[in-house]
């Protein structure tokens, strides 16, 4: 039974999915301002492991990593509407390479299992 | 099992160990984050033996061509000696054989070193008197010229700069630290089209690269802009065009942004004109170096225009002398 991330393509495919999402998000100025930073390659990497644990693949996040994590960007007013403008760019991603759908979905249940963490609450 | 030799320390590994578990095992206190492969917060630098090809998948050729890699991808088939990036550099002394004014505030140095210095044609390194260290690019190319070469921009603040060009002479030797930096031309891909902005003296690693992949046979394109405000601030432009006739696949743009468009000279910010003229970047080679405002925002219209972030190269040091 191969995993999910094996059906996706392992790392190969967060490869072909990680620029195309972090060129939508910031090319969205409802967020973009949260993605400021004088280090891109930093944060495309950042970019990097996100995706790979929405894929399903190995990675040592934990809940309190992502609080801790996007905690500054509570405080700067990260609220639901923001993740879900995220969660719709990994989604048309994701699309974009056409992933079939009920991997998609597996995908952005991850995704969306991260919200109350991410959002700090 | 193989060992991992970490300053001068032998650390032996176990059987599928990674080399990062290793030196962990061992209480060795390097950096690291992910363990995944993915942060690369714990690249270390293999200075003899082999690395897994896995450990370096995800580099910049840059990178991979310096024999750095990722110790969490890495088990290591035979013993390797490892190091943090960077801090098996010395100073050597250099001595400075010509030294030529190339417009109203540049000046080029030439340096020769008793012992080669292997470097890449853009990357940068570090020169010391006794009050200063400073960073400076590289415009010469090992391959083709006897000595290393830098260029200095004469910088109202910047005291280093007014010592170089004021006081340091043909004859004298200064203390020079490096190579460094991982912005030069790999020949990877010699087909593709590359891209190349500076402003001010960030034409001086451009040159070199440039020139790098010229005699490297590259095929692809290669556009030059270089931008300055005033027209007498371009420097090396005759060269420049020469070359540009010389080979039909090399296009140099200048600009000048406070200053008339005239014969070959284009009105604007090179980084701007160079954006227009090619807004598509998907495929391109891009290497940036200047102003450290240009440089991000660059960075980020070029990655938005469709180049990977792999293949978007900038000058660690943007500031010629800072």
């Amino acid at each position: 039974m191969s995993t999910l991330f094996e059906k996706l393509g392992g790392e190969g495919a967060v490869d072909a999915a990680v620029d195309i999402f972090y060129r939508k998000v910031l090319a969205d100025d409802s967020i973009n301002h949260f993605f400021e930073t004088t280090d891109m390659a930093a944060q495309h990497a950042k970019q990097k492991s996100f995706l790979t644990m929405a894929f399903g693949g190995p990675n040592n996040y934990t809940g309190a990593d992502m609080r801790a994590a996007h905690a500054p960007l509570v405080a700067k007013g990260l609220n639901e509407d923001h993740f879900n403008a995220v969660a719709g760019h990994l989604q048309s991603t994701l699309e974009e390479l056409n992933v079939p759908a009920d991997l998609i979905g597996e995908v952005m249940a991850i995704a969306g299992s991260t919200k109350d963490d991410v959002l700090g609450r | 099992m193989p060992e991992i030799i970490y300053k001068g320390r032998v650390y032996p590994g176990e059987q599928d160990e990674t080399v990062l578990d290793t030196l962990c095992r061992h209480d060795v206190n390097v950096p690291f984050s992910c363990r995944a492969g993915n942060c690369h917060t714990c690249m270390l630098h293999c200075l003899n033996g082999e690395v897994s090809t896995a450990s370096q998948q995800n580099l910049k050729p840059a990178l991979k061509a310096l024999n750095y890699f990722l110790p969490c991808q890495c088990v290591p088939s035979s013993d390797i000696e490892v190091n943090l990036p960077d801090e098996e550099d010395v100073y050597v002394s250099a001595r400075l054989v010509e030294k030529a004014k190339l417009s109203p505030t540049v000046w080029r140095f030439r340096l020769e070193t008793a012992v080669p210095v292997y470097y890449h044609a853009g990357q940068f390194l570090n020169l010391k008197n006794d009050n200063w260290v400073r960073s400076y690019s590289l415009a010469s190319l090992p391959t083709e010229d006897a000595a290393l070469e830098i260029q200095v921009k004469r910088m109202p603040e910047g005291e280093m700069s007014h010592w170089l060009i004021d006081e340091f002479s043909p004859g004298m030797h200064i203390e020079i630290e490096g190579p460094h930096g991982h912005c030069f031309y790999t020949n990877d891909s010699p087909q593709r089209s590359i891209l190349c902005i500076g402003t001010s003296t960030g034409l001086a690693p451009l040159i070199g690269i440039v020139r790098d992949a010229l005699h490297q046979g590259h095929r692809g394109d290669i556009h030059l802009y270089h931008g300055v405000r005033m027209r007498e601030e371009l420097y090396l432009h005759e060269m420049l065009q020469a070359m540009a006739s010389e080979h039909s696949h090399f296009h140099y743009h200048a600009c000048v942004s406070g200053d008339e468009a005239s014969d070959g000279i284009k009105h604007g910010r090179a980084s701007e004109i160079a954006l227009e003229e090619h807004p598509e970047l998907k495929n391109w080679q891009v290497f940036l170096c200047g102003a450290p405002e240009m440089v991000q925002k660059t960075r980020m219209k070029a990655y938005l225009a469709g180049a990977t972030m792999n293949d978007i190269s900038a000058d660690a040091f943007t500031t010629p002398d800072h």
